[in-house]
């Protein structure tokens, strides 16, 4: 099984379909298979055991990605985002690599010979120099993409998905072709992200234009609906929060194409997906949850569900909105304890998934158990319905003298708050229980910053005297890294003095 | 037969991709499909004549088998003799 077959059954079926639209250029079926498979000639040729990418999205990602998969080498998209060191560290892993994109930078971190460097348009040009050439045998390779976890919690790790758990995915939720043509797809999420590498596989099989918005700017964004005629778009919930906050300052473009908004990435705030489903009245929502490691999307609330939830009198079904939805029918998915054993449903513990799109696998060792299923590290409960709720990362639970609480419970209760835009629990040590629970609030500018005693109060009231918060800090903004996702290691060291 | 397995017709342009593997002969256009295409091209019978469309998935009754089209081409898939039919997925939402 092989990636390409994604790329190469949409050029046979529509050769000159636009498949891309990037700074203006427009990318057929055809034309982009012919480049990567002029990159996959480029980079056999080169020795490399890695191709990565060093550089924001282009053409060039889509072609170093099919290209690296005809060629046979893991492809490894790196954020360009990471500091000096952390960069450098990771460029070490993968030497010798064929790295497109900055090059300078790569010099200045990795001088060590043996990368084979090119900048985005040489190695664009370099590709289509070589679209003709002798026939490429298939390959062996098992391994399609190698990513590097953005270890929120500890060093990143590799997760590598092989051919055969990407394809499983695109087989198993989209039908080939199945987007009708006027259907673009605005995607501006990172080459590095899991989620920009589906948004590529999933819309080439669906035949869904892509529209390459490469810097995220919330007019940016809006101007490129407009001028293509965007149908689609895949955001992460800080990327809609500034969309919104544009509208609300006043951009008047034409977004009346947009039918289908999915997010993910990180938590959306119900108070915001609340004020886009009022903002865009006749655009389907739909929640996406996944992760590195199972190839994306495991569970996913629909836009009928989204309306329901936004309409609904029933705290129950109105709950949902802060659900992540159902698993897809192609995954199994269970909540377990500590111990390994299957809870009920409403217990919280860590969610556990598998199927044939889950990898669960790292370059060191593979986390799987022994039946395939894969331990997700998230916390997350099931509702009577099903649906899906995280609560922070199994990791992130607070152990007050033998006794486990979930941040995202402390957390949910102080946002009820009207004086609070944002607030994280975290562990802090205690000398009387081991940890205690630390809280990190950020008021709005509008409202008088409540007295630790009041929030203290509130938490009691709402659930028990072991949530309240032993150290209580305000902070004007929480820390969050580029694709919205809680730094809560940074959240701790505001309680270490 | 594994799963990931490309057979292709010997009577037509067809390829499929294995995704599913079960026992039984699978055919195209009547005559057994093959990893490797032969020079010569047989005749398509004429029983087994409907074609076959690209990014279809093709299963037998009791879904012991399943394959992907690849490669249209003018015969029609079968498995012991008996016609695959087209399978429905169930779309699901853009979720990136």
């Amino acid at each position: 099984m092989n990636i390409a077959l994604i790329l190469q059954m949409a050029a046979e079926a529509e050769a000159d379909r636009i498949a891309l639209v990037c700074d203006g250029r427009r990318w057929s079926h055809g034309t982009l298979l012919r480049a990567a498979e002029g990159a996959a000639r480029v980079i056999r040729g080169s020795g490399a055991t890695h191709v990565a990418l060093l550089d924001e999205s282009s053409e060039a990602a889509t072609i170093a990605l099919f290209g690296a998969a005809l060629a046979g080498i893991p492809y490894v998209p790196l954020n360009y985002r990471l500091a000096d060191p952390d960069l450098a560290a990771l460029l070490g892993r993968i030497a010798p690599a064929f790295i497109i994109g900055d090059s300078d930078r790569v010099a200045r971190l990795s001088p060590d010979p043996g990368h084979n460097v090119h900048p985005r348009a040489d190695f664009v040009a370099l590709a289509e120099a070589a679209a003709d050439g002798p026939a490429l045998d298939e390959t062996e390779e098992t391994i399609a993409v190698q990513l590097f976890t953005s270890g929120t919690t500890a060093a990143p790790k590799a997760a590598l998905l092989r051919h055969a758990n990407l394809l499983s995915y695109i087989l198993g939720t989209i039908e080939f072709a199945s987007a009708p043509e006027d259907e673009a797809t605005l995607v501006s999420v990172p080459p590095y992200h899991i989620a920009g590498i589906a948004a590529l596989l999933s819309s080439i099989y669906a035949m869904r234009r892509i529209l390459l918005l490469p810097a995220f700017d919330p007019d940016a964004w809006l101007a490129l609906v407009a001028a293509e005629r965007a149908t689609n778009a895949f955001v992460v919930p800080t990327m809609l929060s500034r969309i919104v906050a544009a509208i609300d300052a006043g951009n008047t473009a034409d977004i009346s194409s947009l039918r289908a908004i999915a997010y993910g990435g990180g938590r959306m705030p119900l108070e915001l997906i609340d004020r886009a489903l009022d903002l865009f009245p006749n655009t389907g929502f739909a929640n996406a949850y996944g992760l590195t490691e199972t190839s994306s999307t495991v569970a996913l609330l629909g836009p009928d569900e989204h309306r329901a939830a936004h309409r609904s009198d029933d705290p129950e079904v109105r709950a949902r909105l802060g659900s992540v939805g159902r698993p897809l029918p192609t995954i199994e998915l269970e909540i377990r304890d500590e111990a390994g054993q299957k809870l009920a449903q409403g217990e919280r513990g860590e969610i556990y998934v598998r199927g044939d799109q889950v990898s669960g696998e790292y370059k060191e060792r593979s986390a799987l158990d022994a039946e395939g299923w894969f331990p997700t590290r998230d916390a997350g409960w099931l509702d009577a319905e099903g649906y899906l709720f995280l609560a922070g990362r199994a990791d992130d639970v607070i152990v007050r003298g033998g006794e486990n609480i979930s941040p995202g419970e402390i957390e949910d209760v102080l946002l009820t708050h009207a004086a609070i835009a944002d607030a994280a629990a975290v562990a802090v040590a205690s000398a009387e229980w081991g940890e205690a629970v630390g809280i990190a609030v950020a008021c709005r500018p509008d409202h008088d910053r409540p007295g630790e005693a009041e929030l203290c109060a509130l938490i009691k009231d709402r659930l028990r005297s072991s949530r309240v918060p032993e150290r209580v800090v305000f902070v004007d903004a929480l820390p969050y890294n580029e694709m919205g996702k809680l730094l809560r290691r940074e959240v701790r060291k505001l309680f270490q003095d | 037969m594994k799963p990931g397995t490309k057979l292709k017709s010997v009577v037509c342009d067809t390829e499929v991709m294995v995704i599913r593997a079960g026992e039984g002969v699978i055919a195209c256009g009547g005559a057994p499909m093959a990893e490797e295409r032969p020079a010569e091209r047989g005749a398509i019978d004429p029983a087994f004549a409907e074609g076959t469309r690209i990014g279809k998935r093709y299963v037998d009754a009791a879904a012991t088998v399943e394959l992907l089209c690849v490669k249209p081409g003018q015969g029609s898939l079968s498995l012991d003799g008996v016609a695959l039919q087209t399978k429905d997925a169930k779309p699901l939402p853009a979720s990136d």
